[in-house]
């Protein structure tokens, strides 16, 4: 088991460096000149050239591949004399769109998109597996076809138009809650609970509705696998085999996806910050975007892969301990 | 549909008294299967009628006499909004008509069908065809074919992909138009499809490659292989045909998921672009009058839910009906 973890780790370091190398290469090739955009449009040529000269885009994309990845590891040195300036480690570049070092820039946003993931996370579980096994063990009854009704609305209607939906009914229409501001939570804790709380519900019932489809399929398969047969006719009870048969082999896909889902939240929930204006990653990267603001693209989804990448590691590490089978090999 | 299961005798041959036990194909029965189930039943029957609504709009447009382009000033209030109850619903535009520009939204809905089911089955196909390939590809090769393909397979999973499709949008239509793909929409709807096939394809491919996996081991690619098979006969006739199931279910939940991306970048103003109807278009457009004009932010979304729960229900039966355990009875 430790020798597959260190394999699965090293493998990891890899599959990161070939994806920060695509990043990179693929940003660097999108037809903007990085160095005009550093100031306004009534830029003097000679204001381009030393700036382009400063952040490094003189060089060769593999240079300046080389000194990307060096300035994750040892920080970043930009310029020389007076006008210079560094990133510190670990530096994924600096940002002329809004003059501040990546790095910085994503601690800032981080812990918003930290927060919603977190919350919505623990709630779509919950709702999804709870409803998932309440479908299985109704299937054909009123109770599935309503879980099927709920999962078919979660699965197809998309995060902006539902996150709208719920902004201006509850906002506008009914006046339920007021206007969503963000506050941190040490600031605030009131404020910042009524901000997330629409948030948390429009992410979770989306996500929720895959798990209840894929608890739902997952209890059916196993209910009829040949180990829950025999521990009916062991005389085990229905709670047992429900709990230690049937749960554990439908939760493997559900664990496999729900990883990988948090670590894709983790990496910015775009449109859902967007909608409800919450200053996480997601939203940064959307302005990033419009201001075609190259270091915070590639930082934003280098740091995303990070996470959907650590995310695949502890994936497998559970399958061993989920599926014994696994395990054995 | 029938013609790929026409060989079922739903309940016209007689049983022959002599021989009354009669063997059905796994495909005989799932389909029995699902014939029972009328729900299901009518999800098909509701896809099958959006499919033929988007591919004859323009016919339909044509006799009822409304253009999903024409703009009709006289619907319209002074302030631009639909006149009458409920976005404007009357027996000439029977889902009123679009704030600002007086376009019948009948019209542009069953338009915007085509769009965006366009969008939806293209990238569907393109994505089963790839992840097919190259999932049995990996899976029946194995070694060092294999290791290649997973590998390529995390890398692609790895990327953030709903942030790299905004962020590429733009270059890469610009791209496409410079290759001589027609500008504008085209363009755009081009784009939309291979991005998402690019990201797509790995979710296919894993689920074929496990299958393959298994079913390489079988006994009957055994007994195909010791008749003298060639790989081409082996993947063609005995694998394919069994991995059908899992790929009626992958499908079924993706041309949903295609459509309702499409929606998400039309939306973001990234996908196709006014005066062309799309679900997404309407959508997106809708929500600017969200106070005004409520009724039109329900019209696209309904339509779009009502098709994707037909998908899901079809999808969930299908699954249900090919299980071979299905008839088992269940003991909890």
């Amino acid at each position: 088991m430790f020798l597959f973890i260190v394999r699965r780790i090293f493998f990891a370091m890899v599959l990161l460096l070939a994806v920060s190398f695509f990043t990179y290469m693929l940003f660097a090739m999108l037809p903007s000149d990085p160095a005009a955009l550093t100031c306004g449009k009534n830029c003097k040529p000679d204001v381009i050239a030393a700036n382009r000269i400063r952040l490094g885009y003189d060089k060769s994309l593999l240079e300046q591949y080389w000194l990307f990845l060096k300035g994750i590891f040892a920080g970043r040195d930009y310029g020389t004399g007076a006008a210079a300036f560094s990133c510190g480690a670990p530096s994924l570049g600096y940002s002329f769109g809004q003059h501040e070092c990546v790095t910085t820039l994503i601690a800032q946003t981080f812990p918003v998109t930290a927060y919603l993931s977190i919350g919505a996370f623990m709630l779509w579980m919950l709702i999804g597996i709870s409803t998932g096994a309440i479908a299985a063990l109704n299937k054909g009854k009123w109770q599935d076809r309503a879980a099927s009704i709920f999962t078919s609305i979660g699965v197809s209607l998309p995060t902006f138009y539902i996150g709208l939906l719920v902004l201006f009914s509850v906002v506008i229409w009914l006046r339920i809650l007021p206007f969503p501001s963000y506050e941190s939570p040490f600031d605030d804790f009131p404020v910042f609970l009524r901000t997330m709380i629409l948030p948390w519900l429009v992410l979770a019932v989306l996500s929720a509705a895959s798990y209840t489809r894929l608890t739902r399929n997952g209890m059916l398969e196993a209910m009829n696998e040949d180990f829950v047969r025999l521990g009916v006719a062991k005389g085990l009870t229905r709670r047992i085999i429900l709990r230690r048969y049937v749960m554990r082999q439908a939760l493997v896909p559900i664990v496999t996806i729900a990883g990988l889902d948090f670590a894709g939240l983790l990496g910015g929930a775009i449109i859902t910050e967007s909608v409800f204006s919450l200053p996480g990653m997601g939203k940064m990267s959307i302005r990033a975007v419009v201001e075609s603001d190259l270091p915070v693209l590639v930082g934003t989804t280098m740091v995303a892969a990070v996470f959907i990448v650590i995310a695949n590691v502890l994936v497998d590490i559970a399958y061993g301990y989920l599926d014994p089978r696994v395990r054995v090999k | 549909m029938t013609s790929m299961f026409d060989s079922v005798r739903e309940d016209g041959v007689a049983p022959n008294s002599a021989e009354s036990i009669v063997g059905k194909s796994p495909r005989e029965l799932a389909w029995a299967r699902m014939s029972r189930d009328k729900v299901s039943l009518f999800a098909l029957g509701v896809i099958i009628t959006y499919l033929l609504v988007a591919a004859l709009a323009p016919v339909i447009c044509a006799v009822l006499g409304i253009s999903p382009y024409a703009l009709d000033g006289n619907a319209l209030n002074d302030y631009g909004l639909p006149k009458g109850a409920f976005g404007g619903i009357s027996t000439e535009h029977w889902l009123g008509v679009e704030p600002g520009t007086g376009r019948d939204i009948f019209a542009r809905l069953i338009y915007g069908a085509r769009a965006s089911l366009l969008v939806g089955i293209l990238a569907t196909i393109l994505t089963t065809a790839i992840g097919l390939v190259i999932g049995v590809v990996a899976g029946y090769k194995r070694g060092w074919v294999d290791s290649i393909i997973g590998r390529f397979m995390d890398v692609t999973l790895a990327f953030p992909s709903f942030l790299l499709i905004i962020a590429l949008t733009r270059p890469f239509t610009q791209r496409l138009e410079s290759l001589g793909v027609p500008e504008g929409n085209p363009a755009r709807m081009t784009y939309i499809i291979l991005v998402l096939a690019t990201f797509g394809w790995v979710y296919v491919a894993r689920v074929v490659r496990g299958q393959t996996l298994s079913l390489r081991e079988r006994e009957f690619v055994e007994a195909a292989k010791a008749s003298g098979a060639t790989s081409r006969h082996i993947v063609f006739k005995q694998l394919l045909p069994n991995l059908w199931a899992p790929v009626i279910v992958i499908v079924s939940l993706s041309l949903p998921g295609y459509v309702a991306t499409e929606s998400t970048l039309s939306f973001l103003g990234l996908g196709l672009m006014q005066p062309a109807a799309s679900w997404g278009v309407m959508l997106g457009d809708s929500v600017r009058y969200y106070r005004a004009d409520p009724t039109y932010l329900f019209i696209p979304g309904i339509a779009l839910v009502v098709l994707v729960m037909a998908f899901n229900i079809v999808g969930d039966a299908v699954r249900d009906a090919l299980d071979p355990k299905a008839d088992r009875q269940n003991l909890l």
